[in-house]
């Protein structure tokens, strides 16, 4: 089998990107998915606020999938459902397997990685106590809720304020549940805000900032959490301890990209993503293979993973078009004072000839602030902020002029105001 | 007509599993108890998954024996059955003059306890092997037969063979009362039933006591030491390639690091003292206790990549070696208890001696003509791509991944849904094929997995379990009530 552009999963930035690359005139583009059917995470969020970016109007989780879905019928994208992708190697040959046409491999001209990211598990967290059932990563429980149709749960404590907690929140307590309790680590919510008002506030439901669970406790089913405030470290302290009877925990405590066919093709990682590091067209280090979406860092809002993922659509059809690599200098994006990471972390510079988009996360929450891109000493581009907070990805747009005055290394900063 | 077995053995862990197995062999009417849900419930579920080579149990003992007998037998056990094994081989390390001197002693003791291949090796020699281990060792010693197994995977091969030789099992069994008849034993259980038998093999594990209670004076008692662990991401599963013991020292065993046959990386345990029978909680000061312990063995392990913690316990019984025996004044009552750490290593040995302690007591022996061989379960990520295809195309399920991050197929699954003991739970599927194994824990396939017990099991999503009875996923309510 020979295609010229493979895409690795049929959510939302694999749907992109694989439109877009038909739009920039690639052809034989095939899709692999694992599920049954496209749309990727978005079937299961039923809940509103999709596309007010992107569509600019108000959109179901299911919808926004639709609007993509109806967009590739009308291409001649090719798709592969219930189909896994076991490996992929440095020649751009991809293993996968399903039940109609076994074990393929397939061998691409190109590669789009968008395999999305998972939860965080209870595992990687370490939450001490009793092992029993009714512990649920929050997208788990959504899948039961709203594809399956079961309530997984009645009296649920949320530990995480991540948006798909603060949506299952709302949704359980929508069912008939009855949330207790939202817990949340650090002194802030990673949520965006607009999900703490209209998922915890107007439900009345407790937001515990700086608490974590301690202790679960129930031989077979939950039956008690141990809620302990944290200091400083992220200790609990002793003496601070409450506890909520309850047969549920659902755990928002973060995601993680999934790149094992991406390390598999020995690309080169960003451990502040977990993601791969990319080019500004989101090529990554193995020629003519691109990545999106939250393959490459975890997005709050799906506008602009589809954003992303149509430049690496477009950045994929021009490879086949015989775009070559730019021999010009390469610059690398630093974190300076307080940004967490940036996308992409690198930019050839001969190759830019349209403003950048410069995707980032803040390490803490900031009040009015400076962003300041330097390269060396020289400042390049500084532009006030009024509010920024981890759990809001933040986006900056570079403007080509402005890139060709780099000659070193660029660093992203924020200068806070002085109080 | 009442049944009357020859041989009831109770407990359907891996010591009462390698019973059922021996004795499945011959020409007698044999079945197992088991109080909870599955085979493989207690602490077979949950050790360090260690094949030990036999230095450390004193020479003479019992334990010493089973040990390095056992050592051989499981290997042979794993490559009939298709169990996951691997004879990686282990090295406790020396970080100081001191702890030298007790590797040196360790070593003497193997000798003695006649441990094939021990080598002393020096610190460079060790690193060599080892170069992920805290370059500060002195020395270590080297034991090459030492392995890693899948305990569980073995315990359900022993006893599922065992159940297609014509054994019987009941689970979900919990004995009440053992009484003395005419010609045996009658047992009976929680759920009112009463098993009647000629010889009885009691292989209780944390419950041995209050077991050896109902059937005669007690004489010693089991106090459960618990262990906690942690499980890693299998990219952290090969920082080490052997199972790294520390030294036993007087502050205790230290924490082993040791790959796992799945190709992740466990470290633990560490040790309380006095635990309640079903005292399986994990600790947060304990598990920061084992996170520090383990850095004097390695301190590049990432707990950051941590999928999972868990707690087994140790059937501690107060007497130095096991306890194997026909109970004083009860005769035909084999008791198999204090089977505490090389437990696992030396079960198929211990199962020998129970055999022969039976036929002491006067169990006729005569083997079976024939005996159906171990089932072969496909695991299709260990085929190469030719032998896939043709597996898909024998049955198409096999070419539907259900957990990604283990690649484990539909085929997969359903075929352990049909296998003699009928995994009754998510977690049990998972411990006959790795589904929900994997760093995202079930996140993504748990869900499908429930769907497909049901589906084959003919039963409502609501009653499957996660592991245990009563540990729904989908609880039924109705108003407030949860049914």
């Amino acid at each position: 089998m020979k295609y010229d552009i493979v895409v690795i999963g049929g959510g939302p930035a694999g749907l992109a990107a694989a439109v877009s690359a038909w739009e920039h005139g690639a052809r034989r583009i095939l899709i692999l998915e694992r599920d049954k059917e496209l749309g990727g995470i978005l079937n299961q969020c039923i809940h509103n606020g999709f596309g007010l970016h992107y569509f600019k109007e108000e959109l179901t989780g299911p919808e926004y999938a639709g609007r993509f879905i109806e967009l590739l019928r009308q291409t001649g994208v090719e798709v592969k459902l219930d189909t896994m992708v076991l490996h992929i190697t440095k020649e751009k040959e991809i293993h996968a397997v399903n039940t109609k046409d076994g074990y393929m491999v397939i061998e691409a001209k190109a590669v789009i990685l968008a395999m999305g990211c998972r939860e965080r598990t209870r595992g990687a967290i370490a939450i001490p106590g009793d092992r029993p059932s009714g512990i649920f990563t929050a997208g788990t429980a959504q899948r039961y809720i709203n594809m399956e149709g079961y309530l997984c749960g009645k009296r649920v404590v949320v530990l995480g304020s991540g948006d798909i907690g603060l949506i299952m929140a709302r949704r359980m307590t929508l069912e008939g549940a009855e949330v207790l309790a939202c817990v949340e680590l650090m002194p802030y919510s990673n949520g965006l805000n607009r999900n703490i008002v209209q998922c915890l506030n107007d439900y009345g439901i407790p937001l515990y900032l700086s608490h974590t669970i301690t202790k679960i406790e129930g031989k077979r089913r939950v039956e008690r959490v141990t809620v302990s405030k944290v200091d400083g470290e992220r200790r609990p302290i002793p003496g601070t301890e409450m506890v909520f009877d309850c047969d549920t925990v659902l755990l928002s405590v973060g995601l993680i990209p999934e790149n094992e066919l991406t390390r598999e093709a020995e690309i080169v990682m960003d451990p502040r993503t977990n993601g791969a590091v990319v080019y500004e067209n989101m090529e990554t280090s193995l020629p003519g293979v691109f990545a999106c979406g939250n393959a490459v860092h975890v997005h709050d809002l799906v506008d602009f993973v589809s954003a992303e993922s149509a430049k690496a659509g477009a950045a994929a059809a021009n490879y086949l078009a015989g775009e070559k690599d730019s021999a010009g200098p390469i610059v690398e994006i630093a974190n300076g004072n307080g940004v967490g990471y940036t996308v992409p972390q690198k930019l050839r510079l001969e190759a830019i000839n349209a403003p950048v988009e410069l995707y980032f996360r803040v390490r803490q929450v900031y009040g009015k602030s400076d962003l300041v891109l330097k390269s060396g000493e020289r400042e390049l581009l500084r532009l006030r902020r009024e509010r920024m907070a981890p759990g809001e990805m933040e986006k900056i747009v570079l403007p080509p002029s402005k890139l060709a005055k780099a000659d070193s290394g660029l660093t992203l900063s924020v200068e806070e105001e002085p109080v | 007509m009442q049944t009357m077995y020859d041989v009831l053995v109770i407990g359907a862990g891996i010591t009462g599993g390698c019973v059922l197995h021996e004795l499945s062999k011959y020409q007698l009417n044999i079945a197992v108890i088991d109080r909870e849900n599955d085979a493989a419930q207690g602490t077979t579920k949950a050790n360090s998954a260690i094949v030990h080579a036999g230095y450390d149990p004193l020479p003479g003992t019992k334990m010493a024996f089973h040990n390095v007998r056992g050592n051989r037998m499981v290997k042979e056990l794993c490559e009939r059955f298709q169990v996951h094994y691997s004879e990686c081989g282990s090295l406790v390390i020396a970080a100081d003059d001191g702890e030298a001197e007790a590797v040196r002693n360790l070593y003497e003791r193997g000798i003695k306890n006649g441990v094939p291949g021990l080598k002393i090796l020096s610190r460079e020699e060790t690193l060599k092997l080892e170069p992920n281990l805290n370059p500060e060792i002195q020395c270590s010693l080297y034991a090459p037969t030492a392995g890693i197994v899948s305990p569980w995977e073995l315990c359900i091969a022993l006893v599922e063979n065992a159940v297609e030789n014509g054994a019987s099992f009941y689970l979900n069994h919990e004995v009440t009362a053992i009484a003395q008849e005419e010609g045996g034993y009658a047992v009976s259980t929680k759920n009112g039933a009463v098993f009647h038998t000629r010889y009885l093999v009691c292989a209780a594990g944390v419950y041995a006591d209050a077991v050896h209670a109902m059937a005669a004076p007690a004489d010693f008692s089991i106090s459960p030491a618990k262990g906690e662990y942690y499980l890693l991401d299998k990219n952290q599963g090969s920082l080490v390639s052997r199972v790294i013991f520390q030294c036993p020292t007087k502050a205790g065993k230290g924490v082993l690091v040791s790959p796992t046959v799945h190709g992740n990386l466990i470290v633990g345990p560490d040790r309380t003292d006095g635990c309640g029978r079903e005292e399986l909680s994990t600790e947060g000061a304990h598990l920061a206790e084992i996170r520090e312990v383990s850095r004097k063995t390695c301190d590049r392990i990432d707990f950051r990549q941590s999928i999972r913690n868990f707690a087994g316990l140790r059937a501690i019984s107060g007497q130095e070696d096991f306890i194997i025996r026909e109970i004083p004044g009860r005769p035909g009552l084999i008791e198999l208890a204090g089977i505490q750490s090389p437990g696992l290593t030396s079960a198929p040995s211990i199962a020998l001696e129970a055999v022969e302690l039976l036929q002491k007591a006067g169990l006729e022996l005569v083997k079976k003509e024939s005996l159906r061989a171990p089932r072969k379960a496909v695991r299709i990520k260990e085929l190469s791509p030719e032998e896939q295809r043709e597996k898909i195309k024998e049955n198409p399920l096999y070419g539907r991944v259900i957990c990604r991050c283990e690649t484990i197929t539909e085929g997969e699954i359903v075929d352990a849904l049909k296998s003699p003991i009928i995994p009754p739970a998510v977690d049990a599927v998972k411990r006959r094929t790795n589904a929900g194994m994997g760093r995202c824990q079930g996140g993504f396939c748990s869900p499908r997995v429930l769907e497909i017990i049901a589906r084959e099991k003919g039963i409502d999503p609501t009653e499957v379990l996660q592991d245990k009875e009563g540990s729904f996923i989908l609880p039924r309510f109705q108003g407030e009530k949860q049914l």
